[in-house]
Order: structure tokens, then C-alpha cells, then sequence
């Protein structure tokens, strides 16, 4: 408890972290050598294997060469989060070296570098729920992340896991650099001072650099007392940094996996089933394999899709012939249109095979003890979404001497390698997965269908390198989508217009079953998927009866983790439906969710902060109108107002402003675009995305029918970031959940129009 | 078939039908150039020709007549192009794919219109897509980077 006192900011990793520590071994006096030792102590430091000559490595994340050039691994792959920029700044705090001064690195794929907070948030308790048991269902999350160990980037947790592991990295090298230097100048590590790649000794002058002390240092193991820098010692942290990897992006450099080019490399593309799942009939290629270039053509059948590739001396000659081949597809195993997929969702929404992961009170009982006249009810329904990443999918793959590398744009280099070694039949350690800058990633690059299909052709091209880049037809039309979902909500009301019973059935099609069942089809996967009604059953909203039930729909369309998963529909359906609570008794929208989370302070400062930002209540010029929104989602706190205005018709979004309080901020600037995009990201699905099913294949194609927000309909958007939260919490999906229903509602207030149902652009033009 | 890049001349042998973009990404080996869509939706692929802003990804070689410039020769190491630089100072880029594109725009904007309205940038932007959002940063980039065309 006092520890939590004095370091009120712990991300819960580090506390549970601690604590399983504390019950492995017995007391240990101050909780310091908790975290990197912890995490440590079973993975072998996977640089030892590849080390250059003159390079000496002191932990997974640290590489010190003897000309004191300095790497710092961040073991996560980035896709415009900042990865690269904050994670490095954890390590350069601690070793006292300036970010620009150092060469970041994603480094290999290696289970030193598993994801523990990305499996810890996944367990199916509320964010703000503190209590014991709530602890106990995290650290179970917590054994089985050790034991899964898989790196992986995704769920908005990667400041969260790096955040004592990364700094206890740097913290670790710079106290055996300073130790090998009280060595050499023969004095006391605690007389000694670190800056700028140097260790010195204030009384004698005497100095060395990094470099120079990385060979003796990396012999030699780290107090067991280390101090982390505290945060009025911080020099990078809390404070906004240059990203790393601005010159690169500025200046068109080949860092995405798009752009690997590699010696005697071919060029293929590949053409799957487009009606997902299904089999190939039959192929005929006899046209393509006389094409310009046209190296061959090839069957893929694999547990991610069937089809096939066109291996050529060039992308757009394997596109054009790919154009040439005659398929007879297989049927696919899901209804063949939107309208079936629709009833397919009312029957589960309807069945009584539901789960649900939290009950308050009594929601049965008291909608059984009511009167008709008590009950609210409403029915939302949303459409399947593509990721659309602006780098089409690719992976290049090279299987030469029993050694498959794999140089793929990914956000799961593990699961790749582990995947892709079962595809080669090799074992995981002769595959080397190289990670890449991603063009977007959004959760799609989560995905191991692009490295198989590279793994395949590289077995067929005799160890010349394959990149494998899909066309946008291709990635459009076979992404793993967010999940189609329809659910019924229904309060009762009391007099004083407040609900007192929430009940909502969501149905969907389940995003963990379908990502595991394609990822490992022999593990079966049963029982509850939390993403169902993540952003409905976890809100701190106090209701005295409340229950979310989750139906899995049968629905074998390929679904998965896009950009805050479940939030983004469940906050739409549930924050549309509080409006129209507040609409049905004429109560203020802010004024009812001040109400309903007034025993949680952070959301009460958050919503308060968010209306004075805009105005809220104050009358607007004709034409104007203002929703609001709040979304608790890997655990960052959000609440947004969105300002449309009628213009001849149609709706032009105005402006935006966005309050997030995740606990701790490490870098405002990158923090703050991350809600932006977040932001945009949201309202570009909400102003006109869908995916819709004909005859088993889906019907958009590119951008000219899958398109997002452009430069001409983006809106002011103003953030403020406030640390009022006790845990620390993500930044790079919660920003896009409260969009959605903040612009639904604020359509309502404009118009009275209450739209159910997404894109609202099925019932409002948007300018 | 000759064809001028970046100020060095390149005689090839390929079809006049193939798009300029994948001569200059699997040909030249010219990878600031990006591929995005395949049919001037998105932008990812813009290049200048004699100035121009041109969607490389539709423009078949055959149909090229002029220098074609990319991103990588706007500027040069040790002197970026007043936009880089000011894409720089924003901290504009995020996942960075649209940028190659959305600078190459920018550049031929400002040499257009030097001092451009809100409306001007919506006009020339709107066709360079950026999933990450960053268009405030962008709006912002281009004004500074006329404000510094205003004072050089």
C-alpha cells in the first residue's frame, strides 16, 4: 500500500508484478527488485546470439558497440504510435544518453520480449474495477502471459508493459557501466556520474565513454538495489520528443515492409477465394503463364485462405496476370448477403445461449416487477469494417540453407515465426522474422495470413526471395473485418428520468474465436470472448440493476481486432442509448452521465473538463448543435464532444474536443495525435464505412467505395490530457470508441434525427 | 524508352502500359514512391512530372513526357526542402506511408499558390488520403512552410 502511495502512477503490471513476486519468494524489503529481474529471469537475452564484433549486450534491450554507438531495442513494431520514440526514451532516461544519440531498433522476434500488459488487460473485469478479486483475474492473466509469451503490439498497451521493464533496462546497463569504470579509475560506483554516453568521475576528472567500458560492463551483474530515476529527475519523460523516425518518413525512405528489396528477389502477388473460406474448384492459368515476366503460377491452399499466387519479374506484371487466370471458386461457409448475415445475428441475439461477465443487482426482477410505461428500449445494429491500412498487405520471404527469414510489416513476430516454422515444417529457431515500419496497422497486421502465403512461395523459388504484395482489391476484400454486431438495449426509467435497470443482448460473431481458430485451427476456443461487450458491460456508470449479455453469432465471416475492437461498437450502441434516456425525460445528456458516474471522480473531472472546453449548454448560432460521448477503454478514460453544423443539407463536422485521462502521460505530443487519429479514425467509419456481403464476396473494393475522412471534411480537434487516473492506461485505440456515438448524438440534437444504425450516412448526407 | 528521373536518364525496355510507379518502385529501385490503390484514390504514389503533381500508379510510362521527380531528390541530405523541414517541425508523419505522397502534393501547392487559404490546401490535399489522421499537423505544416517562403 505505501508503495502505491508514493508511486501513485504504477501501471497495474508492475503492481501485480510485485506482488506475485512477493508470494514466490517472501518478503522483499522496498519492492525494488521487482519488474526486469521478474521478467527476466526465464528468457535468454536473444541479441547474445547475433551479436556484431566490438557489440556488447547487457539485457534484451540494450547494445552497446566499442565505438559507443548505442542500440536500443524496442520490441515493438511501429505503426505511427510512437513506439519507436517513447519506448526508447524509457531506456535513454535511464541511461542518461540523448534520444537523438541513439539507433533504435525493432530487434528479433524472442519471447524476452512478450507482452504481459496486452494479456493482463484482456481479463474480463471493468478498468475501474480495483477490488481483490478483479486483482485476482490480472494476475491469472499475468501466469498465463509468461507462459504464452507472446511479443506482440496491440491493445494499446505497449507504453504500459514497457514502462518499468524498459527503464529498468537502461537502469540495469547504466549501474554496471558505472561499476566497470569505478573498476578502472579504481574509486566507489556511487562516486560516479553518467551523462551523454560518458561515466565520469567528478573528483579526478577521469571519464570514459560507454564504448569504451561495454565489454568489462557486460560481465558483470547489476546491483541488486538499483533506483529508478525519479520522476523530478526525468529529463525525457513526461515531456514531448522528436519521433526518431521523422527524418526517415520525411525524406521517402525504404523502411516499410513494402519497400524490402532484396538480391536475385522475385516478385508475386496472390489472388484468395473471395468468398472467404472456400475451396478452389478448379485453375486454369494456361493464359497468365504465358504472360510477360510470368515466372509461374501456384495453388495456395492454407489454413488462413485458398487460392492462388503469380510469381513474376515484377509487381504490376504479377498483378496483371493474376487478372488472366480462370478460377471456379468454392462456396464460402457463412450466409451469402448482408440481409441473411442480419437474421443470422437477430437469431442469436434472440437465442438464450448468452454469456455475461458482470451482474449488478437484479435487472430481471426489476424489469419483471415494471410497467410498461418504465421501459426504454432501442435496437442498434452496425456493419463489418475492413482495416484499410494504407500499406497494402506483403511479406517478403527468403528459405535458403534450412533458414526461412520472413520480412513482414507485423504486430505478432512470435506467433509469425512459430506459424510460419509449422507452414516450412522447421522448428521456430530456424525461422528469422525481420519486423518492419508498418504502413497502418489498425490490428490487421495482428494477422499471420500475409507471412504464410510469403512462406509458401518461398518453398517453391529454389532460395530466391519472395515479396508477396497484395493489390488493394485483394487486402479489401480479404481482411479479417470488425465484427457486424446487433444488439437491444432497455432501461427502466424512475420518475426522476434515471435508469434503474440496463439490460442489453449484444450479438456478434466472436473476434478471439476467429483469430485464434485461422491462427492455430488445432486449439479449440470456447467459452466467453470479452470483445463482445467491451465498452458496454466496463463502464463506470452506477445503475442499481445491470446486465450486458453476449450471444456468439454463428457467422464464419473472417473477423478480428480493428482499431479498440469492441469498443468501437459497443460505446456507439450503449452512449447513444444513455442520449436516449436523457431525450426521453428531457434531461441533459452531460447532466445524466454526471449523474450515473458520480462515485468515480475521474470520469466526473473528465466530463466536467470536456463541457467548459466547449461550451456545453451555451446556445449555439442556428444550425449548430454539440453530442458528447464517454468511453473507459484500455484503461484510459475518454470524453468527447463533437460540433456538427447543417450546411445546405448536409452535415459538416466543426469541431471536436477530446478530454483523456490514462493516468500518466510519457509524451503529450505523441499522446495527444494518438487521440486525433483516434479521433478521425472513428468518424471516418461512423460518416460512411461499411462492408457489405453479395453472393458470399464482399462488395467494396478500394477507396473509391471504402474510403475515410479526407484533408476537406476533417474537423478542428482540441485535447486536453488530464493524470487524475491511478493506473496507467493506452493510448492508441481509446481515442476512437466516444467518437462515433459523440457525432450520433450530436446529429440528434441537430436534427431530432436518431440514427440506429451504422454509417449514419445511410440516413444523413455529410459535407 | 527513355525516361528522366531525378536528373539521371534511364533507357528501358518495358511496356509503355506498365504505370510509372512500378517502374520507379521494381525497376529503379525508387521506393519513395508508394503503392496505396492502383487507381489515383489515395494519393500514396504522387510524383512530379516537369512540376506537376501526377498519380504515378495510373500514369502508364508510354504517356510520360517529361522529368519526373520524386520524393527523394526534393531536397537533399544536408538541405531538405523547405516543406520536409517544416513536416519536420510539425511532427507531422505518424506511420509515415502517405507522406512521401502528401509532401510531393504540398510541394507543388505552394510552388502554385504561395500563400494558400484553408480552402486552397483542401482543394490540393483532399486526394492524398492518411489513415493515421494527421491532417491538422499537415494544414499546419503547409502554412509554415509558406510563412517561410513569405520571409525567404
Amino acid at each position: 500500500m505505501r508503495a502505491q502511495q508514493e508511486n501513485p502512477k504504477r501501471s497495474r503490471l508492475g503492481k501485480i508484478a510485485r506482488r506475485t513476486f512477493l508470494i514466490g519468494t517472501g518478503a522483499i524489503a522496498g519492492g525494488l527488485a521487482i519488474g526486469y529481474y521478474f521478467y527476466q529471469r526465464d528468457f535468454d537475452n536473444p541479441l547474445l546470439s547475433d551479436q556484431d564484433k566490438g557489440e556488447s549486450t547487457f539485457n534484451p534491450f540494450v547494445k552497446i558497440a566499442a565505438d559507443n554507438t548505442i542500440t536500443i531495442i524496442v520490441p515493438r513494431a511501429e505503426m505511427g504510435q510512437g513506439v519507436t520514440t517513447t519506448l526508447a526514451a524509457l531506456v535513454a532516461e535511464e541511461l542518461d544518453i540523448a534520444l537523438d544519440a541513439v539507433i533504435v531498433e525493432h530487434g528479433p522476434a524472442s519471447s524476452a520480449y512478450l507482452n504481459q500488459a496486452m494479456l493482463i488487460d484482456s481479463a474480463p473485469v471493468p478498468a475501474f474495477d480495483d477490488s481483490f478479486t478483479a486483482g485476482g483475474y490480472r494476475g491469472s492473466m499475468e501466469i498465463l502471459s509468461r507462459f504464452l509469451a507472446i511479443q506482440a503490439t496491440g491493445g494499446s498497451s505497449s507504453t504500459v508493459d514497457a514502462f518499468e521493464k524498459m527503464r529498468f533496462a537502461g537502469c540495469a546497463a547504466r549501474e554496471v557501466l558505472k561499476q566497470a569504470a569505478a573498476e578502472k579509475f579504481d574509486v566507489s560506483p556511487a562516486a560516479l556520474v553518467t551523462e551523454n554516453g560518458r561515466v565520469e568521475d567528478p573528483v579526478s576528472g577521469l571519464s570514459a565513454t560507454y564504448g569504451e567500458l561495454a565489454a568489462s560492463a557486460a560481465t558483470m551483474s547489476p546491483p541488486a538495489d538499483m533506483q529508478l530515476r525519479t520522476r523530478s529527475q526525468w529529463k525525457l519523460l513526461g515531456k514531448s520528443q522528436p519521433r526518431t523516425d521523422i527524418r526517415q518518413k520525411v525524406t521517402g525512405a525504404p523502411i516499410f515492409g513494402i519497400d524490402v528489396e532484396l538480391p536475385d528477389m522475385v516478385y508475386a502477388t496472390v489472388k484468395m477465394n473471395p468468398h472467404l473460406g472456400g475451396r478452389v474448384n478448379s485453375i486454369d492459368a494456361r493464359q497468365a503463364e504465358d504472360m510477360k515476366g510470368v515466372i509461374k503460377v501456384v495453388p495456395i491452399e492454407s489454413q488462413t485462405g485458398n487460392g492462388f499466387a503469380i510469381i513474376a519479374d515484377n509487381s504490376w506484371r504479377a498483378f496483371q496476370a493474376a487478372e488472366a487466370v480462370n478460377v471456379d471458386w468454392g462456396p464460402a461457409p457463412y450466409p451469402a448477403d448482408s440481409a441473411q448475415i442480419t437474421a443470422r445475428l437477430r437469431e442469436a441475439m434472440q437465442s438464450g445461449d448468452r454469456f455475461s461477465l458482470r451482474e449488478v443487482g437484479d435487472p430481471d426482477k426489476a424489469f419483471a416487477n415494471s410497467t410498461p410505461d418504465q421501459i426504454l428500449e432501442a435496437e442498434y445494429e452496425v456493419p463489418f469494417l475492413a482495416h484499410a491500412t494504407m500499406e497494402p498487405m506483403n511479406a517478403t520471404a527468403r528459405l535458403k540453407d534450412g533458414k526461412l527469414d520472413i520480412w513482414a510489416p507485423n504486430q505478432s513476430p512470435t506467433i509469425i515465426r512459430s506459424v510460419c516454422a509449422s507452414v516450412a515444417n522447421l522448428d521456430s529457431d530456424q525461422v528469422h522474422v525481420h519486423t518492419t515500419f508498418m504502413g497502418g496497422g489498425f490490428g490487421r497486421r495482428a494477422e499471420v495470413d500475409f507471412s504464410i502465403y510469403a512462406t509458401k512461395l518461398a518453398m517453391l523459388t529454389d532460395g530466391r526471395p519472395v515479396k508477396v504484395t497484395w493489390t488493394r482489391e485483394e487486402d479489401t476484400t480479404h481482411d479479417t473485418y470488425r465484427p457486424a454486431a446487433l444488439a437491444r438495449y432497455r432501461a427502466l426509467l424512475n420518475d426522476q428520468g434515471l435508469p434503474t435497470a440496463l439490460h442489453a443482448a449484444v450479438a456478434a460473431p466472436s473476434v478471439t474465436a476467429s483469430v485464434i481458430g485461422r491462427t492455430y485451427p488445432s486449439l479449440p476456443m470456447a467459452g466467453p470472448d470479452k470483445t463482445l461487450i467491451e465498452g458496454a458491460y466496463d463502464q463506470p456508470y452506477a445503475i442499481d440493476n445491470v446486465r450486458i449479455d453476449a450471444a456468439k453469432a454463428d457467422i464464419a465471416v473472417p473477423v478480428g481486432f480493428w482499431r479498440s475492437v469492441g469498443n468501437s461498437y459497443n460505446a456507439f450502441m450503449q452512449e447513444s442509448f444513455l442520449d436516449e434516456i436523457a431525450a426521453s425525460t428531457g434531461k441533459d445528456p452531460l447532466a445524466l452521465r454526471l449523474e450515473l458516474s458520480k462515485s468515480w471522480p475521474v470520469a466526473t473531472q473528465l466530463l466536467e473538463k470536456v463541457a467548459q472546453m466547449a461550451h456545453w449548454g451555451e446556445k449555439l448560432p442556428n444550425g449548430r448543435a454539440q453530442g458528447i460521448a464517454f468511453t473507459l477503454s484500455f484503461g484510459t478514460w475518454v470524453a468527447q464532444i463533437v460540433q456538427v453544423r447543417e450546411i445546405d443539407g448536409s452535415i459538416k463536422i466543426e469541431k471536436v474536443w477530446c478530454v483523456a485521462d490514462p493516468g500518466e502521460v510519457l509524451d503529450p505530443a505523441i499522446f495527444k495525435a494518438q487521440m486525433v487519429s483516434g479521433i478521425i479514425f472513428g468518424l471516418s467509419s461512423a460518416t460512411g464505412q461499411e462492408i457489405t456481403f453479395s453472393e458470399g464476396m464482399v462488395e467494396q473494393s478500394n477507396f473509391h467505395d471504402f474510403d475515410a475522412m479526407r484533408m476537406n471534411q476533417c474537423p478542428a480537434i482540441e485535447v486536453e490530457i488530464l493524470e487524475n487516473s491511478p493506473h496507467m492506461g493506452g493510448a492508441g485505440e481509446p481515442g476512437t470508441p466516444p467518437s462515433i456515438p459523440a457525432l450520433a448524438n450530436a446529429i440528434f440534437a441537430l436534427n431530432a434525427k436518431r440514427i440506429r444504425q451504422l454509417p449514419l450516412s445511410r440516413e444523413v448526407d455529410f459535407a | 524508352m527513355k525516361l528522366s528521373v531525378n536528373g539521371t536518364v534511364h533507357d528501358l525496355d518495358i511496356e509503355p502500359e506498365m504505370p510509372l510507379l512500378w517502374v520507379l518502385r521494381d525497376e529503379l529501385n525508387i521506393k519513395g514512391p508508394k503503392f496505396g490503390c492502383g487507381i489515383a484514390a489515395c494519393g500514396a504514389c504522387t510524383v512530379h512530372v516537369d512540376g506537376e503533381p501526377v498519380r504515378s500508379c495510373t500514369l502508364p510510362i508510354g504517356d510520360v513526357d517529361g522529368e519526373v521527380t520524386t520524393i527523394e531528390a526534393i531536397g537533399s541530405d544536408d538541405s531538405l526542402h523547405a516543406v520536409q523541414q517544416a513536416w519536420i517541425e510539425e511532427q507531422v508523419p505518424q506511420c509515415g506511408y502517405c507522406q512521401s505522397g502528401q509532401i510531393m502534393s504540398a510541394v507543388a501547392l505552394l510552388q502554385d499558390i504561395p500563400n494558400p487559404s484553408d480552402a486552397d490546401i483542401d482543394d490540393a490535399m483532399s486526394g492524398n488520403l492518411c489513415r493515421c489522421g494527421t491532417y491538422p499537423r499537415i494544414r499546419a505544416a503547409i502554412k509554415r512552410a509558406a510563412t517561410a517562403n513569405m520571409e525567404a
